[in-house]
């Protein structure tokens, strides 16, 4: 066995091999003996009542199996990540295109989709709400109200800083669209009935044991009845934390006593998994005339689609970061997360703070521009660093390099001149842009996020290590139920463990939830907090080793270490080969990993609610045609703060791809919905970012290792994400002198200098209680949303937390 | 309801394969279900995110964009052929390993494939040749940057080669060995090597 690479070496992927020749098994990918094949039949309306449901028509097709519907759940009708207000199957109502109202099982794929769409449901269609300005007042879709979470961040004092007038005040609406998380591999698995009544499912997804307990709810069997293998999973970025076809997959499996096997097509997957939240946002920035933030004040309201999933911790994300990584002494951020008729909403890459990074950066600039300043000096001037407070009046106790960032960012040599190549120019192969049409522009902006579950949530993650020797090699196996995605965890588990054992033979075992959670692939959190967990239990293995040592030795475990595959006396006296200590008798800890605690944030939004944070920063370089509004990146240069690169290859890699989805919400990407309906349902309508579109990337790494943090390393997942955004609309921005309020941005907004936003509406309503600052549009903090609007009579009984 | 059935032949990665299938059985499922060859994916079905391209006559095609009987007695490569008999990697497919032009992989079939088309054509492509060619394929996860320099690592392992086709199956010597164990998902359900269905004898 070589050498395999540590911690801090580029470390390629152990799945590798298997990916590239066509053998790793995607969750679409499995097959069982006498399996049948699964199909939703799915809401054409966005609203509507249920008349009737006639499945006889499907049922009379030969290779038809079942048809099941919501009188088919035997457990708890609903599911949820936070609040189970989602109904397995709609029953009597719908609230969304593409909720599922019934599943059957077929013998082929094809038959299943067949009888799907024989199955005869019987809409009274009802008009969509669609607007998450008017949800607050709206008559509620749902027993548990329109609201999902209003909050209120208020530091220092707003009112008095509106009294200046010395100050200098920008203020402006924006938006951000429906950006979809649109991983490669669909919706997929495969659910078998097990001989104890239970069944097994391998299937993708960010977090299996979340996964697991709501299965489990609806079923109406005990967890540990329920066991979840995860599945090779084609790419996730926050849209696999929620239920799509699990629970659906074990209800068929189980009725019909055989595996079934399930697989979304893609305008399936468009209307069945969570998007970013769409944002409107109103924001006021107040400085000093050299330039000092002194308060800001901003409004966001999300659309958080017809069920709630993660739309309450995305919500306080946008809040606790609204105004970005600046010093700021006064602000009244007030958010609301609301239902409506479209598609649900939840986590996605950056979870929150994408949408207000696009303002809060958008405001900084228009603040320099106001103040006649040098943006990149005005950030300069304002950025956090350690010992600073945030909005939520939380102290950065760990390393907090913002203006390093953003340094490292701008210090990137700019990419040469637009060339004579036609096809680097803007709209690319149309060759609609000739030499003389091309402007060149420059945007920075820089962003941070948390780190980790924030607010108290529990936050924990399980992991066992065996160390065993195999044909006279020592071997340790991995066990840990983190959700490799795409994330490269399973290189940092194998390079974790050759660090701490010094044992070069890594097995990583599925993961599945035959050992404890390992908590979400998500909120950038599964190398501090599993990787961790696989240091501790490494650390547990170690001691056991060495206390086997001086056991047999009379002595103490204190009085040897683990060095290169060998104990050692710490007087240097003695040498024993590991794979002997460990001889036929294996060595295995598990271990619970978990972080400092946070605190609930409270009525104002204070709080020590955040773990840790993660700071970026973007220099994008655009070509533009301002006649045709075609937009080329060029290159974007980044300054990105990891703490430590446990993997540069995977860090960049994180960097690369997270910078793409930046720049693919910035220009590209946008679910369009008409009266609640999505009409963009297929790759030529929604737009992912090729080869062509993301120009070149530069990064360059902060490495100041965080206090508590594994290895000193910060999760780099969603950071590239944030400030891409507003860096490449600045870009443009710059190169075209246009607004662009909106993204992503449209040809027609940089042509015609028309964004499409409109002005502010809050929430509930005009009236102003006394002693709350208004804006031009209404009041700010109207607090009319603590009791929830009552409850009309609704069919359904999904309701319930 | 019973369809009328075709009997196909297609010769995929060099062995004759047989099938039945109605004349409305795309390409890529005839690959993935008939076959069982599921190292080809289908990300999109309406032919723009290439994950489920192969070579069809040696030019990269969407397989999710042909009906399985038109390709009635054609060559068909696809990812399970690259690699040669003895299981060493494709020079394209350790540039991809070896550059980590890959995350989830989920795309990485189709961007082989395509890789071994331009390649074929192209031994020595320019970048700007390379970002044209792969812009036919999409990936959510790496951003693209390594992906183009692990098809210009291919172009340097195939030139300094025994003269290997980059779109057929690798004959020259592969000094890598596996770097560890491969993570088994999902264990017992996935497919065995080469296609079919576990516990059930190769069509």
């Amino acid at each position: 066995m070589t050498r395999g690479p540590r911690i801090g070496d580029p470390a390629p992927r152990p799945d590798g091999p298997d990916k590239v020749t066509g053998r790793f098994p995607y969750s679409s990918d499995l097959r069982a003996p006498g399996m049948l094949w699964g199909a939703a039949v799915r809401s054409p309306h966005a609203s509507a009542r249920i008349v009737g449901i006639d499945p006889a028509p499907a049922l009379a097709l030969e290779g038809v199996a079942a048809v099941l519907t919501a009188d088919d759940v035997p457990g708890r009708p609903t599911y949820g990540l936070a609040v189970a207000d989602q109904p397995a199957f709609a029953r009597d109502l719908v609230r969304h295109h593409g909720e599922a109202v019934a599943v059957v099982a077929a013998a082929t794929p094809d038959l299943a989709r067949r009888a799907a769409r024989a199955v005869a449901v019987d809409y009274a269609p009802l008009d969509p709400l669609t607007d998450p300005a008017a949800a607050v007042t709206a008559a509620p879709l749902h027993p548990n109200g329109n609201v999902f979470r209003h909050l209120i961040v208020r530091r220092g004092d707003v009112a008095a800083a509106a009294a200046d007038p010395d100050l200098v005040t920008v203020e402006d609406t924006y938006e951000v669209g429906r950006q979809d998380p649109a991983f490669l591999g669909l919706e997929s698995g495969l659910a078998v009935p097990a001989a104890d009544g239970g069944v097994d499912l391998a299937v993708s997804t960010q977090f299996l044991h979340a996964d697991r307990d709501q299965v489990a709810a609806s079923l109406g069997l005990a967890p540990e009845r329920v066991r979840l293998t995860l599945a090779g999973v084609g790419g996730a970025f926050g849209g696999r934390e929620d239920l799509t076809l699990h629970l659906h997959l074990c209800l068929l499996a189980l009725r019909t006593g055989r595996p079934v096997g399930m697989a979304y097509d893609r305008s399936e997957s468009f209307v069945g998994h969570v998007t970013r939240h769409p944002a409107r946002m109103w924001y006021r920035h107040r400085a000093t005339r050299d330039g000092t933030l002194v308060s800001v004040e901003a409004r966001v309201l999300l659309d958080g689609g017809a069920y709630q999933s993660t739309s309450a911790a995305v919500l306080a994300n946008a809040c606790c970061f609204a105004a970005g990584p600046y010093r700021v002494p006064h602000a009244l951020v007030e958010g609301w997360a609301v239902r409506t008729n479209h598609p649900p909403a939840g986590a996605l890459r950056g979870f929150g703070i994408p949408q207000v990074c696009f303002a809060h950066e958008s405001q900084m600039d228009a603040l320099a521009a106001a103040l006649g300043v040098d943006p990149v000096d005005l950030r300069r001037r304002n950025a956090l660093a350690p010992g600073d407070a945030l909005l939520t009046g939380q102290r950065i106790t760990g390393t907090a390099p913002a203006v390093a960032c953003l340094d490292a960012a701008v210090a990137h040599p700019l990419p040469a001149p637009p060339d004579d190549d036609p096809l680097r120019r803007p709209g690319g192969t149309g060759l609609a842009t000739g030499p003389g049409d091309v402007r060149r522009g420059v945007g920075v902006a820089m962003a941070f996020k948390n780190l980790m579950y924030s607010e108290g949530l529990q936050d924990l993650s399980t992991a066992s290590v065996r160390l065993a020797v195999d044909g006279g090699e020592l071997v340790a196996t991995v066990h840990c139920a983190a959700a490799e995605v795409g994330q490269g965890f399973v290189t940092l588990a194998q390079q974790i463990v050759r660090t701490e054992l010094g044992v070069d033979r890594v097995v990583l075992r599925a993961a599945d939830t035959s050992i404890g959670e390992a908590g979400s692939s998500s909120a950038s959190r599964q190398s501090w907090m599993s990787g961790g967990a696989v240091a501790a239990a490494c650390a547990g293995v170690r001691d056991e080793v060495l206390a086997r040592v001086a056991a047999g030795r009379g002595g103490r475990g204190e009085a040897f270490a683990l060095r290169d595959g060998e104990v050692v006396s710490r007087d240097g006296g003695l040498r024993l080969p590991l794979a002997e200590v460990v001889g036929a008798d294996p060595v295995e800890a598990v271990r619970v990993f978990t972080h400092a605690d946070t605190a609930p944030l409270d009525a104002d939004g204070q709080g020590d609610a955040h773990v840790a944070f993660v700071f970026t920063a973007h220099r994008a370089v655009v070509d533009v045609d301002p006649a045709l509004g075609s937009v080329q990146v060029v290159q974007i240069a980044t300054g990105q703060d990891i703490g430590r690169a446990l993997n540069p290859l995977a860090v960049t890699g994180q960097l690369e791809g997270g910078i793409a989805q930046g720049l693919g919400l910035a220009l590209l990407e946008d679910v369009v919905t008409r009266e609640g309906r999505v009409a963009t349902r297929t790759f030529q309508d929604y737009l992912v970012p090729t080869a062509l579109d993301v120009g070149d990337v530069v990064a360059t790494l902060i490495e100041e290792p965080e206090p508590g943090a594994p290895y000193g390393a910060k999760g780099v997942g969603e950071a590239p994400t944030l400030s891409s955004i507003p860096a490449v609309v600045a870009a443009v921005r710059a190169a075209t002198g246009r607004r662009l309020r909106r993204v992503p941005v449209r040809p027609a907004h940089v042509a015609l200098g028309e964004d499409g936003v409109a002005p502010f509406v809050v929430p509930g309503g005009p009236a102003a209680p006394p002693g709350v600052v208004t804006g031009p549009e209404g009041p700010l903090a109207k607090p009319a949303l603590t009791d929830p609007p009552g409850v009309a009579e609704l069919p359904g009984g999904e309701g319930g937390a | 309801m019973t369809e009328e059935q075709h009997h196909i032949t297609l010769h995929v990665n060099g062995v004759p394969r047989t099938a039945t299938v109605p004349a409305r059985r795309l390409l890529s499922d005839a690959l993935r279900h008939d076959l069982g060859l599921t190292g080809t994916h289908a990300g999109c079905e309406h032919g723009v995110c290439g994950c489920c391209t192969v070579l069809l006559d040696g030019e990269p095609v969407r397989s999710c964009l042909l009906l399985a009987v038109t390709a009635q007695g054609a060559a068909i490569r696809t990812v399970e052929g690259l690699a040669g008999p003895d299981g060493a990697l494709h020079p394209i497919q350790r540039a991809f390993a070896e550059c980590h032009g890959l995350q989830c992989g989920f795309c990485t079939p189709g961007f082989l494939m395509t890789t071994a088309g331009l390649l074929d054509r192209s031994p020595a492509p320019t970048d700007g040749e390379i970002e044209e060619s792969m812009a036919g394929n999409l990936c959510r996860c790496t951003g693209y940057q390594n992906i183009t320099t692990s098809v210009r690592r291919a172009a340097e392992l195939l030139a300094a080669g025994q003269g290997g086709d980059p779109a057929g199956p690798w004959a020259g010597e592969d000094p890598q060995e596996p770097v560890a164990e491969a993570p088994l998902a999902a264990g017992p359900y996935a497919p065995p090597p080469g296609g079919g269905v576990p516990g059930e004898a190769r069509r």
